[in-house]
């Protein structure tokens, strides 16, 4: 009889042609596609010409995304672009992103249709592991290790451990995925799953959006995690329906799977959650927060710059207006994202709140621009870090939250909860 | 891949990619003009403070964050020559041993040396040895490959290295 596995250990047996794979063991697997963006791509590209082998496994498993400096904050960034630009022209790479097309990778490739459940997917850009939530086997790596993978199709992995996360309960209000990630890195430390995989599951999990659950698995990064997975359901089948250019394969893990660890939770009792600065496991509930004032709010990113959130962030922002002592930065993270906002009228409550709506860019979460933080000031962000001079200068802070709590930190001028403003329900 | 010696810096746990090499100097590939930044929101002197040789000794979790292969390129071209912590991110160790520069495991050298204790590495033997206080911690020899892919400088140049190696053999066959 086969030993039951986990999903990970099954994507991974499965693509390496093995009949099943134990934690540790070493697989080379081929991978389905892979990405890198303006700061990883460039250095890929060196790397890539250094070897002189000219020609790459497929260019339609090639994906370049020019989401961090863009639109190009300087010379030298837009320089990287048209390396960028003109490696894929020569290789005739049709998933290159610039400009008006470009959106956040790890809202864009999902919403593309370029990953779907089973895939192994590789990215030099940490936050690959977003894509986890559709079931996929996706992980970051570095330049030299994507550089590789262009030339051979294929990677290698170290079967990582699994530890199973189960939500239950009913979620408080105003209470998201983000949360629930917060409160587990808060919960296991930032190297809690260091080199294993996570996996997500529980009655909450099933209730959650799409976008939710791709806010989970974008920060299992954060506890050092290998990826980020959730089985994927009837969402993750209808998410994926109308977009997807291949076909889905689906794994789920068997009853009698081995885990490191399965941790359950009750969601009734988990609140609105912050992450104090300088790391995301510094967690605390939104009612043990003293008064802080805030300088700058952001609603955008990887994590959290998704149609959901941009809902959640009006339901907030409507009729109200930012506190005039915040900047409040909202970043749809793709084109079609900007697009529906509009439609929807989003962007009209952000913009008669005060708010600045900021095209599709990284820019202020890794501090790169378009929203840096000068000695001493402070900003609420649904981004996914909060290290020591992330959004800019060594000296100013990040606090990590989810829409709700950001958008009503932006009208406060401190931070809090929509509670705060007399919203009791979302 | 020789041994290799310096004073130790010490720093914390979780130093993150982003302490390693600032985002905002990312518009470039260049390893001398990374290197110029290297740990810059930790400590900006240590640039400055750093000699050839010199190692970083850290602790829990060094390097995670973002998977930028940079911050590996910064740390060797600002003239480190191994970095020792008690445990490293995912990415960043495979970013290390790819871009050549040298890394260890051990807790007991992370909780035991002191800022500017002379060091000495020798991955072949697996040690670490703390001429400072005279104490040697012991870790696990770096496997063969291992310190031949260090030694031509990464994962790429030793590719490249084995490859021509290869073709030179390949080459004096046929002509003999």
């Amino acid at each position: 009889m086969k030993r039951p596995m986990t999903m990970a250990e099954k994507i991974l047996a499965d693509r390496a042609g093995l009949a099943g794979v134990e934690p540790g063991e070493l697989v080379e697997v081929p991978v389905d596609l892979t990405l890198a963006n303006d700061i990883t791509a460039p250095l890929a590209i060196k790397i890539f010409e250094e070897t002189r082998i000219n020609r790459v496994f497929d260019p339609e498993r090639i994906v370049l995304v020019m989401d961090h400096f863009t639109p190009n904050k300087d010379i030298k960034s837009a320089e990287q672009v048209r390396m960028c630009r003109e490696f894929a022209r020569r290789f005739g790479i049709r998933h290159y992103y610039e400009g008006g097309a470009c959106g956040i990778e790890h809202a864009l490739l999902p919403e593309q249709g370029l990953v779907v459940p089973g895939d192994v997917v590789i990215g030099a850009d940490s936050h690959t592991c977003t894509y986890g939530a559709l079931g996929a086997f996706a992980t970051g790596v570095g330049s030299t290790d994507l550089a590789a993978t262009w030339i051979t199709g294929r990677t290698w992995f170290k079967v990582p451990e699994t530890i199973r996360f189960v939500y239950r309960g009913r979620l408080k209000p105003w209470v998201t995925g983000k949360d629930l990630i917060l409160y587990t890195i808060g919960d296991i430390g930032v190297d809690g799953a260091l080199y294993m995989a996570m996996e997500f599951a529980g009655e909450v999990i099933r209730r959650l959006s799409m976008a939710e659950r791709f806010t989970m698995a974008n920060m299992a990064i954060e506890a050092g995690g290998k990826v980020g997975l959730i089985e994927p359901d009837r969402k993750t089948l209808n998410y994926v329906r109308s977009r997807a250019r291949r076909s889905p394969r689906i794994y789920r893990s068997d009853r009698k799977a081995r885990y490191r660890e399965v941790r359950e939770y009750d969601c009734s009792k988990i609140e609105l959650q912050v992450a104090f600065p300088h790391l995301p496991s510094n967690v605390k509930p939104i009612t043990d927060i003293p008064e802080i004032p805030i300088d700058q709010v952001v609603i955008g990113s990887c994590t959290n710059g998704r149609l959901e959130d941009l809902a959640l962030a009006a339901k907030i922002l409507k009729g109200r207006k930012v506190n005039p002592n915040v900047r409040a930065i909202i970043i749809p993270a793709t084109p079609r994202i900007y697009q529906e906002a509009l439609r929807r009228g989003y962007l009209r409550v952000f913009l008669e709140a005060g708010a600045i709506v900021s095209p599709p860019t990284c820019g202020p979460c890794l501090g790169g621009h378009m929203g840096i933080l000068a000695r001493g000031e402070r900003a609420v962000a649904t981004t996914n870090r909060n290290f020591v001079g992330r959004m800019g200068h060594p000296e100013s802070e990040v606090y990590l939250a989810g829409p709700a709590v950001a958008a009503a930190s932006a009208v406060l001028g401190r931070i809090g909860s929509p509670e705060e403003l007399g919203l009791k329900e979302a | 891949m020789m041994r290799v010696r310096g004073r130790a810096f010490k720093f914390g746990d979780n130093v993150d990619t982003d302490v390693i090499i600032p985002a905002r100097y990312l518009n470039t590939t260049d390893p001398r003009e990374l290197a110029k930044h290297c740990m810059e929101d930790a400590d900006p002197e240590f640039v400055k403070k750093v000699r050839p040789g010199d190692i970083i000794v850290a602790g829990r979790n060094f390097g995670c964050g973002s998977s930028r292969e940079h911050a590996p390129v910064a740390i060797k071209a600002a003239g480190i020559s191994c970095v020792i912590a008690e445990s490293f991110a995912r990415i960043f160790y495979r970013n290390a041993f790819n871009t050549g520069l040298l890394i260890l495991e051990s807790p007991e050298a992370s909780r035991d040396i002191e800022e500017g204790d002379e060091i000495e590495v020798d991955p072949e033997a697996g040690e670490i040895r703390n001429l400072t206080k005279g104490r040697i911690y012991r870790v696990k020899p770096l496997p063969p490959f291992m310190r031949e892919l260090l030694k031509d400088g990464g994962l790429i140049p030793h590719l490249i290295c084995k490859y021509r190696n290869a073709r030179l053999e390949d080459e004096q066959l046929t002509e003999g």
